[in-house]
C-alpha cells in the first residue's frame, strides 16, 4: 500500500480548475517532485496535502489513513516555504523547538533535538541567532531543520531554492537530497526548475493546466516525453512537424526527407503529421552509416563551454532548423555558418510524440 | 526618484533623515524647492507650537511665583485621582481593544480580504457618529430595565470602557492592520499550522509579537484619547481627567493651562516611547547575501 495517495484530486477556484483528476501513489521514503510551469497546479496539489487548501473532491490518504478534511494543525506534515517563513521573533533555537513546544515536550528534550538539527543543517552553535542575522541559504536550512525536528509523516517544500542565487540553490540542493536520503522521509517537493526535479528526486510529477502529464523517473520523463508538452518543457528538444510515410514501419518525412522513428508513428494532427522529438545531444556531424541523415546548412554556431550549439535549418521553404549540441573538442573546427553538413541520428533518438494531457496545451511558456 | 526632486542634506526631510538614521536619497544635491520646503516647515512648526507657547505663557502669569497654577494643579487631590482613574480606563481599553481588533484585522487579512474595505468603514463609524450621540444611545439602553448598567458606579464604568473601546477601533485597527501589512501574515500563519499550533497559540506567540510596534502605537493613541476625552466621560458622571480639566476651568484661571501642558507632556513621552520602539524594530536588517 502506498504510504501518501492523492485519489480523484479536484481543486476548483470559483468555478476555475486548478487542478484535475490527480492521481498520485508515493511509496514510504519516496522522494517525488511536482514540476510545472507557474499556474499549473503544482503548489496548489502540495497544499492540499498540507491542508491549507481543501479539495472540491477526491481523496487524500497517509498511511491509509483519510486526512482530506484533517486541519493542517493535526496532519503531522513538515513544510518549508519559498520565503522561509521563520518566525522573526524567535531564535534560530526557538523557531526549530517550536513545534515540539507546541506538542508539549520538555525544555531539556527540546534543547537536545534542537542541538541535532542544527548538527544535521551545518549551523551548531548558531542556535541563539535571529532569523535576521542569518543570510538567505542559512534560513531556508534552518526552515528545513523546523520542518524535520516534529518528525513529521511527511516532508513538503514549495520552491524552497527559488529565492537563492545559482551556487547555493547547486550546494542546498545537494543538502536536501543527502538529509532526505539519511532520514529517509517521504517527501514532496514543487518546482518549475526542471534541472531541480531531475537532480533530487525518485519520480517526477510534470504537470500542465491542473493535469498530470507525464509521471515517471528522471530518466524516463527526459529521454521518453510522454507528450509535447513535457518534451518541451524538460530540456531542450527540437520539436518538428513530420509526414507519416510508412505509420507501422516508423517511416517519417521532415522537410521532404525521410527517416526511421523509434516506433510505430500514428498521425496526431488533422492534416496527417505528427510531432517528433530530436534531442540535441542524440544529433551528430559525424556520417554514421545506417543512421538517420538529413542534409542541412549551418545557420548559427553558439559557444556554450563545454558544449557547441549548432543551429541547422533544413533545406527548402519555410523548412524547420534544428540544434545539434556537440562535446567541444578543441582540436576540432566547429562547422562555419553557411557550410552545408549532414546531421546523422540513431532511430532511437527520433521520438514520435503522443497527444497533451491537457486539451489545447502546446509548449510550455517561456521561462 | 528623479535626481531634480531630490531633497538635499539641508533640506528639511534632509535633516529629518539624519534624525531618524535613515539613509541619504541616492541623489542628496540640494534641490531647487529648499527654501518653500524650508517656508512650508516653519510655517507648520508655528501653526503647532505657538498655542503651546501661548498656552505655557497665559500658565506662567500669576505673581510673584509663576509656578503656582502649576504647584496649585499638582497639590490638588483630584489630579492624580482623575488622572489614575483615566489611566486605569485607557489600560482596559487597550486591552479589550486589542483583544477584538486583532483577531478580526487578522482573519480578514488572511481569509476575508475582500471584506477589509467594509471593516475598515465599520472601524471608522466613531469618526462619524458624535460622542455626544453615542452617549445618549448608550444612556438610553443601559439606564432602563433589562440592562440597567448605568445605575452603579461599576455599571457606569463599564459602559464607559466600552464606549471608549468602540472610539479606539479607527485607531486600532489602522495600526494593527498596517502592522499586519509588514509580516508575511498568511506565510507565517501556515508555518505555525505545519508545526501543529492553533489559532490562539498563533495569534499570541507568532502574529502578536511580530507587531508590536504597532499595536503600541495604536494603544498610545487610545491612551492619548481616553486621558483627553470629556463628553462620554461627563454624561456618564465618571470622575476622568477630561471632566476635571474642565471642572478647574470654571474656578481657577490658570490651572487649567497648567494641567492642559503637563497631560501634554504625557501624551509626548507616550509618542517618544513608541518612536524608540518602532526604531528597534525597524533597525533589523539582514546581514549577509544568499550564502
Amino acid at each position: 500500500m502506498a504510504f501518501l495517495e492523492l485519489t480523484n484530486v479536484q481543486k476548483q477556484f470559483a468555478g476555475t480548475a486548478a487542478v484535475i483528476d490527480f492521481n498520485l501513489a508515493i511509496d514510504r521514503g519516496e522522494f517525488v517532485s511536482f514540476l510545472g510551469p507557474s499556474g499549473c497546479g503544482k503548489t496548489t496539489t502540495l497544499r492540499m496535502i498540507a491542508g491549507f487548501e481543501r479539495p472540491t473532491s477526491g481523496a487524500i490518504t497517509v498511511e491509509g489513513s483519510d486526512i482530506t478534511n484533517l486541519p493542517p494543525n493535526r496532519r503531522n506534515v513538515g513544510m518549508v516555504f519559498q520565503s522561509y517563513a521563520l518566525f522573526p521573533n524567535m531564535t534560530v533555537a526557538g523557531n526549530i523547538g517550536f513545534g515540539m513546544k507546541v506538542r508539549g515536550k520538555g525544555r531539556a528534550e527540546i534543547s537536545k533535538r534542537v542541538d541535532e538539527m542544527l548538527e544535521l543543517i551545518h549551523l551548531e552553535g548558531r542556535g541563539s541567532r535571529y532569523p535576521y542575522q542569518l543570510s538567505g541559504g542559512q534560513q531556508q536550512r534552518v526552515a528545513l531543520a523546523r520542518a524535520l525536528a516534529i518528525e513529521p509523516r511527511v516532508l513538503l517544500l514549495d520552491e524552497p531554492l527559488s529565492a537563492l542565487d545559482a551556487k547555493i540553490r547547486i550546494a542546498l540542493r545537494a543538502e536536501i537530497r543527502a538529509i532526505q536520503r539519511q532520514l529517509g522521509i517521504t517527501t514532496v517537493y514543487v518546482t518549475h526548475d526542471q534541472e531541480e526535479a531531475l537532480s533530487l528526486s525518485d519520480r517526477v510529477v510534470v504537470m500542465s493546466e491542473g493535469r498530470m502529464e507525464q509521471v515517471g523517473s528522471p530518466f524516463e520523463i527526459y529521454n521518453f516525453p510522454a507528450t509535447r508538452f513535457v518534451a518541451s518543457f524538460v530540456g531542450t528538444l527540437n520539436l518538428v512537424s513530420a509526414g507519416v510515410v510508412d505509420g507501422p514501419a516508423g517511416r517519417v518525412s521532415i522537410a521532404g526527407q525521410e527517416v526511421t522513428a523509434a516506433s510505430p508513428v500514428t498521425p496526431t494532427e488533422p492534416d496527417g503529421s505528427v510531432t517528433v522529438a530530436l534531442r540535441p545531444e542524440g544529433l551528430s556531424f559525424r556520417d554514421t552509416v545506417g543512421q538517420n541523415q538529413l542534409r542541412a546548412a549551418v545557420d548559427d554556431v553558439a559557444f556554450l563551454g563545454s558544449v557547441v550549439r549548432v543551429r541547422v535549418r533544413l533545406p527548402g521553404d519555410g523548412a524547420p532548423t534544428l540544434h545539434v549540441d556537440t562535446f567541444n573538442e578543441p582540436h576540432l573546427k566547429p562547422p562555419a555558418i553557411g557550410e552545408n553538413v549532414t546531421v546523422s541520428f540513431p532511430r532511437e533518438a527520433c521520438l514520435p510524440l503522443g497527444q497533451s494531457a491537457t486539451p489545447g496545451s502546446s509548449d510550455p511558456p517561456e521561462a | 526618484m528623479s535626481a531634480g526632486s531630490s531633497p538635499g542634506p539641508f533640506s528639511p526631510i534632509g535633516i529629518m533623515r539624519s534624525w531618524l538614521r535613515l539613509k541619504p536619497a541616492p541623489d542628496s544635491r540640494p534641490a531647487r524647492g529648499s527654501l518653500v520646503a524650508w517656508l512650508i516647515l516653519i510655517a507648520s512648526v508655528l501653526y503647532f507650537f505657538l498655542p503651546l507657547v501661548a498656552t505655557l505663557e497665559y500658565s506662567l502669569r500669576p505673581k510673584p511665583n509663576h509656578l503656582l497654577a502649576y504647584q496649585t494643579a499638582l497639590k490638588d487631590p483630584k489630579f492624580f485621582s482623575a488622572l489614575a482613574y483615566s489611566f486605569v480606563v485607557g489600560v482596559i481599553t487597550i486591552v479589550l481593544s486589542i483583544s477584538i481588533i486583532l483577531p478580526t484585522a487578522f482573519w480578514v487579512r488572511l481569509r476575508l480580504p475582500r471584506l477589509r474595505s467594509v471593516v475598515e468603514f465599520v472601524t471608522l463609524l466613531p469618526f462619524i457618529i458624535p460622542a455626544v450621540v453615542l452617549v445618549f444611545g448608550l444612556l438610553r439602553i443601559y439606564s432602563a430595565k433589562p440592562i440597567q448598567l448605568v445605575a452603579t458606579d461599576l455599571g457606569s464604568t463599564a459602559v464607559l470602557i466600552g464606549a471608549y473601546v468602540v472610539l479606539s477601533f479607527p485607531y486600532m485597527y489602522r495600526a494593527v492592520d498596517t502592522g499586519l501589512a509588514a509580516i508575511d501574515v498568511r506565510t507565517l500563519t501556515e508555518a505555525a499550522q505545519s508545526m501543529g499550533a492553533g489559532w490562539g497559540r498563533i495569534l499570541i506567540q507568532v502574529i502578536l509579537p511580530n507587531i508590536r510596534a504597532a499595536l503600541l502605537a495604536g494603544a498610545f493613541l487610545t491612551l492619548a484619547i481616553v486621558i483627553g476625552e470629556y463628553t462620554i466621560a461627563t454624561f456618564l458622571a465618571r470622575p476622568a481627567f477630561g471632566p476635571f480639566l474642565s471642572d478647574l476651568g470654571r474656578s481657577a484661571p490658570f490651572e487649567p493651562a497648567a494641567v492642559a501642558l503637563i497631560s501634554f507632556l504625557l501624551t509626548w513621552l507616550a509618542m517618544i516611547l513608541i518612536a524608540i520602539v518602532g526604531r528597534g524594530a525597524r533597525t533589523r536588517v539582514q546581514v549577509g547575501g544568499a550564502r
